[in-house]
């Protein structure tokens, strides 16, 4: 128990002081994520209404493929790169193993699921009569999509976050792909599991708290949107 | 098991050994061959918790394991200081092998750990390093320490992870490491680095058997943690370990026998 306030304290500390593995730790957290969402959600988002526009056996299929796919397991997908970006695997020579752009493009395969599945939800939620509306008026594909995004904005907002939270606080492929390499593939999570392993588990407990002050942020910037957003419409 | 192991345990039954080991024992399988037949003669459980060497010194400091299985003789001897140990046996050795590529870019094929170690600096050559204080990390760092050298350039990595890991990483990027025998055994057939360093006293690997004491955590199983540092020093353990084979080839000296 004796860890638990050590490490409340311990990463204070860390915090103040600006402890430069710490600092590298969580900014390659926060970078790797971002981008790998930011990419998610450009292929994602137009995926997400091509698919609630073409109604067709193909397009339900995807969705429900969609959804299984939030079922995949960190450790799998992080295999998975593993295979693929080894020196034997088809994607060797792109030296992409043991790279920050490996962990990016494994935690881009986790957060297109996520994107793809919120957002189709959202839109399938919206008013019916809009979709039939533009029809009927046939208005342009360009006027259309941004209708749908600005109809579905918070719902798509929700899916962006929930894919940063889920690749920020992910280990499986960060471990796998990334390797846990000192300033240069160390996440908050890898960190956790190496400072637990070497029995520093007040460290172990502070880059948790770290991650979960980032964790906290979003949550707190996604409640102060809602609340916005019902303002607006009252 | 590691909840049991992290909650303290409350509740313990007076049959249950708790043992912490290191991950390159528990890998190598040989704990697999004795503890059945530590099992059978001492009628009870043995729950293995397989960490790093520090992590290890960890869970025995707290008092949430009642005997250690470890390879960092400097921190044992710390341990055992501060009074956190009533015994320590030495029971076995083997040696840290440097693995790297055939190519052998440093050049330091049949030379001694300490002037391969110093030639791979020179070199700046890839070094993948374990990083994580187990006794491996801990061996190697004692080796710069040996040589004068910081490792502080820029293709000398810190990986984090276990020995399996490092080198799986350490096979991809076709970079030197320091790796126990027997985790590199285990690998031989699927990576395509080679023992490149001597066997010399600088890549000695001791492996001792620690009880905790009871004066620090009255809760230790004394009994039964005393019975299994007897059972390691037994001549037929011994014996069993000097005949330990992994892919054909022995792995550890009984110290017994020396």
């Amino acid at each position: 128990m004796q860890f638990l306030s050590e490490g409340v304290t311990h990463a204070f500390r860390l915090l103040i002081v600006g402890d430069a593995e710490v600092i590298s730790a969580a900014w390659n957290s926060v970078w790797i994520s971002i981008s790998a969402v930011l990419l998610a959600t450009a292929v994602s988002v137009p995926m997400a209404i091509v698919l609630y526009e073409t109604k067709s056996w193909v397009s339900s299929s995807l969705v429900v493929l969609f959804r299984a796919a939030l079922n995949l397991p960190t450790v799998f997908i992080g295999l998975v790169c593993y295979a693929v970006f080894s020196r034997q695997g088809p994607l060797g020579s792109a030296e992409l193993l043991y790279s920050p752009f490996g962990v990016v493009t494994g935690e881009f395969m986790l957060a297109v699921p996520i994107v793809v599945s919120l957002t189709f939800g959202t839109l399938q939620g919206l008013d019916t009569r809009i979709l039939e509306t533009m029809r009927t008026l046939h208005i342009g594909s360009r006027l259309r999509w941004i209708t749908y995004i600005s109809e579905a904005r918070l719902g798509m907002m929700v899916a962006v976050l929930t894919a940063f939270s889920r690749c920020i606080t992910e280990l499986g492929i960060a471990m796998m792909v990334g390797g846990n390499i000192k300033f240069h593939t160390r996440t908050l999570t890898t960190a956790t599991a190496l400072e637990t392993s070497r029995g520093e588990f007040a460290r172990g407990i502070a880059m948790c708290l770290i991650l979960l002050l980032i964790g906290g942020c979003i949550t707190v910037l996604l409640a102060w949107m809602q609340r916005t957003q019902e303002s607006i419409r009252e | 098991m590691m909840i049991c192991a992290f909650a303290g345990c409350s509740q313990r039954e007076p049959s249950v050994l708790r043992l912490a080991t290191t991950t390159s024992v528990r890998d190598s399988g040989l704990l697999d061959q004795l503890i059945p037949e530590f099992e059978r003669t001492h009628p009870c459980r043995t729950d293995v918790i397989a960490v790093g060497t520090g992590a290890a010194l960890q869970l025995g400091k707290a008092g949430d394991v009642d005997a250690l299985l470890v390879h960092a003789p400097a921190a044992e001897e710390d341990f055992m200081q501060q009074g956190y140990g009533i015994r320590r046996n030495e029971f076995m050795v083997n040696h840290f092998l440097l693995v790297g590529s055939a190519d052998d870019p440093a050049g330091v094929r049949d030379m001694d750990a300490t002037d391969a170690f110093a030639k791979i600096r020179q070199a700046a050559s890839l070094f993948v390093s374990r990083g994580d204080d187990s006794g491996t990390h801990k061996k190697e760092k004692e080796i710069w320490e040996l040589v004068g050298m910081q490792p502080d350039w820029p293709g000398y990595m810190e990986s984090g992870q276990g020995m399996g890991a490092t080198l799986a990483m350490a096979n991809e990027k076709q970079a030197y490491t320091l790796t126990d025998n027997g985790t590199y055994l285990h690998f031989r057939e699927k990576i395509d680095l080679i023992p490149l360093s001597t066997k010399s006293v600088a890549t000695q690997n001791v492996y001792s058997v620690l009880v905790i004491h009871p004066a620090k955590h009255p809760a230790v199983n004394l009994e039964l943690a005393n019975a299994f540092c007897d059972f390691m020093l037994s001549d037929s353990t011994q014996t069993k370990i000097g005949q330990f084979q992994i892919g054909g080839e022995p792995l550890f000296t009984p110290m017994r026998s020396r």
